[in-house]
């Protein structure tokens, strides 16, 4: 392990606020992130179609289109500076030249706008995590993480400022679990493989960052938590695990800023406030402008210590306006500027404390990012080091946080939720302390083959 | 013994309670037609209908799937010598390119809550699995699932492989995923487009009652 943390990077919750983090990030062009300005972080991806060898001059042409809209529409509404995530579609890292090329599109486009109207901006890499595309995915060697090094060194020696990704490591795992609301298993997918996943990712990325002049931002548990926020949101499984979940997947999370992630962390990654809390470093974040990707119960506490303000992804085509990437652009400033300005006139406690409370209350998923319950169960995480039992006892104190929202009336929940309180409370009751003993369970109730204990150093 | 012991164990569940009560059923000389529709398909409609109505989550779904599935298991084997026919075969799967299976997973395991038997070629599926596997089940219906703009055309190298294959007519295709719409169905020409799980089970029974 490189760092250790083992109390929290905020005394009050009253400096826990957007555009300022504890450990702002220089870039190169010298945007600071989490300086003391909210800045908007554009991502954007292709309209329906293939992506294929054949139609990469046509990716080409319509990436260019988007930059050009992206950057022209900063231009005009006088943005400060704006963040450009290139996240890479699964074909564009199998084909590790094809992202490059893209990439280099784009991050010239911004050194002419930089240089033409001094429009400060910087690039965050994501390349696709394609290792599992092997099914049981192969996490640390063969064709697939070859590819995404490339990807990783090659756009960082041509100028990619923050390198980041979605990891999936325990992924293969957590999938079944989530549609199960199997908080158990997600305990040994998040806690034992992931984070062994997540160590050896975020060394790699470090060293890769380190040698080309890049800032290793970070990572998101996406497919852990994200997913289980949709499928609440679509009324599959229950909101009081999504909510746990997001909490759960913060040691994870925070794995890789103990081995030379520096931030900022991913947008999608709503477990970032806790990162925030525990290591200081900035974050990006998304909400009711990322309703063009994906909808969400916390649109606006999402906001409340954001130091990049994301619309997660959207596609380029054409809405009355114009497209849908610059459509995304002017509400992401509009949303910045707003925010920066309270920030000015010396109101941005006011405006933070705005968007939680508008939220906080009527959904588990959005109590569970309130600043007070953040600090306490960062305080958790804290007093351990190992991933594994900070994994379980944020589950607990989770769980019991949400009861007490609910019991002292502030925590709108519907009926059918409350009984899995207790059902998930039961599960990781469950679970040994010892982890060796509960990896040996759990590879006794897992499928045979279902992962590579190998590939997780196991 | 009343089949409604059956119906209620499925539903709340209770896995080990409906493979005795199956085994109990038989013993008792229940027809194996009668145990299958009225005992453990009925109730699967009772799970469907408290899951469209709010009143319970997937994962309650999954396991009164998973006690359906118990006392399936003990009827098969007596399902053909009892003149018993499966309601329909579906062959299900995420297009290639694409890793996104949960959404399939869903529909697969709703359709099987149907009493529909289900052959799941995974993820990243090129068009000829789905092909192989359709012939070798001789499947009644074809499920893509797609979740990326970039994927969604792949949906096309399907159905042009089915055409090309001269099979394309002997299969109902259904096709969902977050980017797929109606209009893409229309355009591309497939058979359904459904946009959540629930609502595929249910045009695929529909299909396979009418067929």
């Amino acid at each position: 392990m490189g760092i250790e943390f083992t109390k929290l990077a905020y005394d009050s919750i009253d400096d826990f606020v957007y555009g300022v983090a504890k450990k702002p990030v220089t870039c190169k062009n010298g945007m600071v992130i989490g300086g003391g300005t909210l800045y908007p972080e554009v991502n954007f991806t292709l309209p329906a179609m293939n992506a294929t060898e054949e139609t990469l001059p046509e990716a080409k042409r319509i990436y260019k289109e988007i930059i050009d809209g992206v950057l022209k529409k900063a231009h005009e509404l006088h943005a400060e500076g704006l963040v450009i995530e290139f996240e890479t579609l699964p074909q564009y890292t199998e084909h590790p030249e094809w992202g490059i090329e893209i990439h280099k599109i784009l991050r010239d486009t911004m050194y002419e706008y930089e240089n033409k109207y001094g429009l400060k901006s910087v690039i965050r890499m994501t390349p696709n995590d394609l290792r599992e595309m092997n099914r049981p995915p192969i996490m640390r060697h063969g064709e697939y993480w070859d590819t995404m090094v490339k990807v990783f060194e090659q756009t960082a020696k041509d100028g990619a400022d923050i390198l980041a990704v979605e990891s999936t490591g325990g992924k293969e795992i957590n999938d079944e679990a989530i549609v199960n609301a199997d908080i158990r298993t997600s305990v040994f997918a998040l806690g034992c493989l992931g984070a062994r996943d997540m160590k050896w990712l975020w060394t790699n990325i470090s060293q890769i960052a380190k040698e080309n002049g890049a800032i290793a931002g970070g990572d998101s548990s996406c497919g852990f938590a994200n997913t289980s926020m949709v499928l609440a949101e679509q009324g599959f499984i229950p909101k009081v695990y999504a909510a746990t979940m997001r909490a759960m997947v913060t040691p994870r999370a925070l794995v890789a800023i103990e081995n030379g992630a520096v931030g900022p962390s991913k947008d999608c990654a709503y477990e970032n406030v806790y990162l925030k809390a525990i290591t200081g470093t900035p974050i990006a974040l998304e909400g009711k402008t990322a309703a063009c990707a994906h909808f969400s119960p916390i649109g606006n506490i999402a906001a409340y210590a954001a130091d990049l303000w994301s619309n997660e992804s959207v596609q380029q085509v054409k809405l009355l306006s114009g497209f849908a990437p610059v459509v995304s652009t002017e509400q992401l400033i509009y949303d910045c500027r707003l925010m920066n300005k309270a920030a000015e006139k010396g109101h941005r406690n006011l405006m933070r404390d705005l968007l939680i409370e508008s939220d906080a209350y009527l959904d588990p998923q959005a109590y569970i990012l309130k600043p007070d319950v953040v600090f306490e169960i960062s305080k958790e995480i804290v007093k351990t080091q190992d991933p594994f039992t900070r994994t379980l006892n944020t589950g607990k104190l989770a769980l019991e946080i949400l009861q007490r929202g609910v019991d002292k009336g502030e925590l709108k929940m519907d009926e059918r939720e409350l009984g899995w309180l207790d059902r998930l409370r039961d599960q990781l009751d469950d679970i040994p302390e010892d982890e060796e003993e509960f990896i040996a369970e759990m590879n006794d109730e897992i499928e045979e083959g279902k992962y590579r204990p190998e590939e997780y150093g196991l | 013994m009343d089949l409604k012991e059956i119906s209620l164990a499925v539903q709340k569940g209770k896995r080990k309670d409906v493979k005795a009560l199956v085994e109990q059923a038989l013993s008792e000389g229940m027809e194996v037609q009668d145990i299958l529709d009225n005992g453990l398909i009925s109730a699967m409609n009772v799970v469907g209908e408290d899951f469209k109505n709010n009143k319970i989550y997937v994962p309650e779904m999954l396991m009164s799937a998973r006690a359906m599935t118990a006392g399936v298991d003990i009827l098969s084997p007596l399902m053909s010598q009892s003149g018993v026919k499966a309601i329909g075969t579906v062959v299900i799967g995420t297009v290639k390119g694409d890793l996104h299976d949960i959404g399939k997973n869903l529909v697969a395991m709703m359709m099987r809550g149907k009493g529909i038997t289900v052959y799941d070629v995974g993820t990243d599926a090129p068009p000829e699995r789905f092909i192989e596997k359709a012939k070798e089940v001789n499947a009644d219906i074809i499920c893509l699932s797609a979740l990326l703009t970039t994927t969604m055309p792949a949906i096309t190298d399907v159905l042009d492989a089915l055409k090309a294959d001269g099979s394309r007519e002997k299969y109902y295709v259904m096709i969902g995923g977050a980017p797929v719409t109606q209009a893409f169905a229309d355009q591309v020409g497939a058979d359904a487009y459904t946009a959540d799980a629930a609502t595929a089970a249910e045009v695929a029974e529909s299909y396979l009652s009418n067929k």
